[in-house]
């Protein structure tokens, strides 16, 4: 089986958010990147799954050459190679056409991404994939399992969850529940060292259109100072949410 | 020209978020000086299709039941349907998205999510989201002629505005690639994305037999329950529970966090709550610099008097 995940190098979850040129750029001097959180799953989840039936797990991200180490990672967590698309992000479509160019030209029986990347949360490159390579799209996945050329599919919904089963090949926004947290593999001595000498194609994007263009940024507006209520006045604190915030 | 609206049910009912969806489409048109028209997928009755009016639909294209994960045969319906309009707005849940996305491909529109304000301009679409897990509100132009919208649970608010609503019929197909097997439903569990207040305890509660507090208090506030990251990965609560910026985030008019830290991931998740009430022995909790109201004490002891003081309001 060949699986195909998708994974963005995002700004480890400790960061505070700064932005630079008048609040019109994310400022990323000084910050960390990681794999985005929920790539993680889909990457570990690609990796048991050729475990179990065998195939190759490939990553690709769309990025400049300062996020290779983020691609490294996932090569020393146990993808088998990585594909890195060479250019900046823009927006969601234009990173879609990239990974659906590749798509188009190679066979994968699978391609995992999270559900939405943990720095701008659009959470839309997925499903546009899906429709520029016509295939099936599930969404908020948390369960996957695969027999012969069949997926069987959970799909988180707000009150519940949807079982699906389609026929491969198929696309899936990852998350947990396509592995549980305590079975996230993390690199070890040898797979670090393995990463290094593993296949990292760069690959020239194909010029294509920016729908969607960052403006600017700004902070959300701070709160006032938290009031603090003596624990043995509970009381008061019912009372200010009642007459003060009037939230109950 | 119109506004057109994905409109969502659960359980035959529509989801306030849809509400939300339809107000604020109603006022984009307002702007645009044309009308709502809400598309449906879930067979609802003809009284329920008919409150989408209230919120200022005037015509609502009222589909034979699909299934909501079919996203290739509803957003071909959409496509469809939408040849005049520039703009379509959606919710933010898991279904909008995936049927939003593959909208935008095949129909080339800029695509913005978590919105959570009106368009500042109409002509190209201006708009702020919230982004890097809410700890920025970003600005965002669409380049295209047609831009999608979705928009944030509880940023808008349900608006009423009552129009006259005809309902015309269709009948869609499936895709056949998609087989469903059926559905799993959280009993009785009020949806985190659509409660007014949630009740969150964090590893500060010890263990999962201490919860019943939790759901006590919750239920005499009719508000949903969550948990910090730690407490799902332990399996205390499950998964679904978990909010943050690696679980669900939510904006709930009022959070309550109970012994919770206030870690930086935690807050990421829980931050566009409009007022925020945290109970932890520890005064140093980061969780103080960002709430509005705390209680320093043990939330054995203070949880039971709150349920109390609450059931004698209420
Ligand atoms: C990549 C990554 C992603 C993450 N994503 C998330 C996420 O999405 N959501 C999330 O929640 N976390 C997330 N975390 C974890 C986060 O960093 C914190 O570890 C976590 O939020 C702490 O959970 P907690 O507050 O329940 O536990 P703790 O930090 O252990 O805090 C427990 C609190 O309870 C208080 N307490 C103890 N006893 C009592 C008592 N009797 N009464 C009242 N208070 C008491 C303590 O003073 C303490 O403040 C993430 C971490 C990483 C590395």
């Amino acid at each position: 089986m060949n699986i195909l995940v998708c994974i963005s190098s995002v700004p480890d979850t400790t960061t505070k958010i700064n932005f630079s040129d008048n609040g019109s750029k994310f400022d990323s001097s000084g910050v960390q990147f990681v794999i985005n959180p929920y790539d993680e799953f889909g990457l570990t989840k690609a990796i048991m799954l050729k475990e179990k039936h065998g195939g190759k797990v490939t990553t690709i991200t769309v990025g400049e050459l300062n996020i290779e180490p983020v691609i490294r990672k996932a090569l020393a967590i146990g993808a088998d190679e990585a594909v890195r698309v060479n250019m900046s992000p823009k927006d969601s479509y234009s990173t879609a056409v990239e990974i659906s160019n590749y798509i188009s030209e190679n066979t994968f029986d699978l391609i995992i991404c999270g559900k939405e990347s943990s720095d701008y949360n659009g959470g839309v490159v997925g499903g546009i994939i899906a429709e520029l390579t016509n295939r099936p799209f599930v969404n908020a996945c948390n369960g996957l399992s695969i027999t012969q050329n069949t997926a069987n599919l959970y799909r988180e919904i707000d009150g519940g969850k949807e079982n699906l089963e389609i026929d491969l090949p198929i696309i899936i926004g990852g998350q947990k529940g396509l592995v549980e947290e305590s079975e996230l593999r993390i690199p070890n001595m040898r797979g670090i060292m393995q990463a290094r000498t593993k296949p990292l194609l760069v690959i020239e994007p194909k010029m294509n259109d920016i729908l969607t263009e960052s403006i600017s940024f700004e902070k959300p507006s701070e709160r006032g100072d938290c009031k603090i209520i003596s624990n043995e006045n509970v009381s008061e604190l019912v009372s200010l949410l009642q007459n003060e915030a009037k939230v109950i | 020209m119109s506004i057109i609206v994905y409109t969502e049910s659960w359980e035959e009912k529509f989801r306030k978020s849809t509400f939300e969806a339809v107000s604020y489409a109603s006022e984009v048109a307002k702007m645009l000086s044309t009308n709502v028209i809400a598309i449906s997928f879930g067979e609802e009755s003809s009284e329920e299709l008919a409150k989408l009016g209230n919120y200022g639909a005037e015509k609502v294209l009222a589909c034979n039941q699909i299934e909501k994960g079919d996203s290739e045969a509803t957003s071909n319906f959409l496509a469809e349907n939408s040849i005049d309009a520039n703009i379509i707005v959606f919710a933010t849940t898991n279904t909008s998205k995936m049927i939003a996305s593959r909208l935008s491909a095949k129909i080339k529109a800029g695509i913005v999510s978590n919105v959570i304000e009106l368009p500042s301009e109409v002509s190209p679409v201006t708009l702020k989201r919230k982004s890097f897990s809410s700890k920025a509100i970003e600005q965002v132009k669409v380049n295209s002629d047609k831009a999608i919208i979705c928009l944030a649970s509880n940023s808008y608010g349900v608006i009423e505005n009552h129009k006259n609503c005809s309902i015309e019929k269709k009948t869609i197909n499936s895709s056949e690639n998609i087989r469903f097997k059926g559905q799993e439903i959280a009993n009785g569990k009020l949806s985190l994305a659509e409660a007014e207040i949630i009740v969150s305890a964090g590893r500060g509660l010890k263990g999962p037999e201490n919860w019943k507090m939790i759901e006590d208090l919750a239920e005499t506030l009719g508000a949903a329950t969550a948990c910090s990251k730690p407490v799902s990965d332990i399996g205390w609560r499950s998964h679904d529970e978990h909010v943050g910026q690696t679980g669900k985030a939510v904006a709930p008019n009022l959070y309550f966090a109970i012994g919770i830290s206030g870690a930086i991931q935690h807050l990421a998740g829980v931050n566009s709550s409009k007022v925020m009430v945290v109970i932890n022995t520890d005064p140093e909790a980061p969780f103080f610099k960002s709430a509005d109201y705390g209680i320093v004490g043990d939330a054995f002891e203070i949880v039971p008097k709150l349920i109390e003081e609450i059931k004698k309001i209420r």
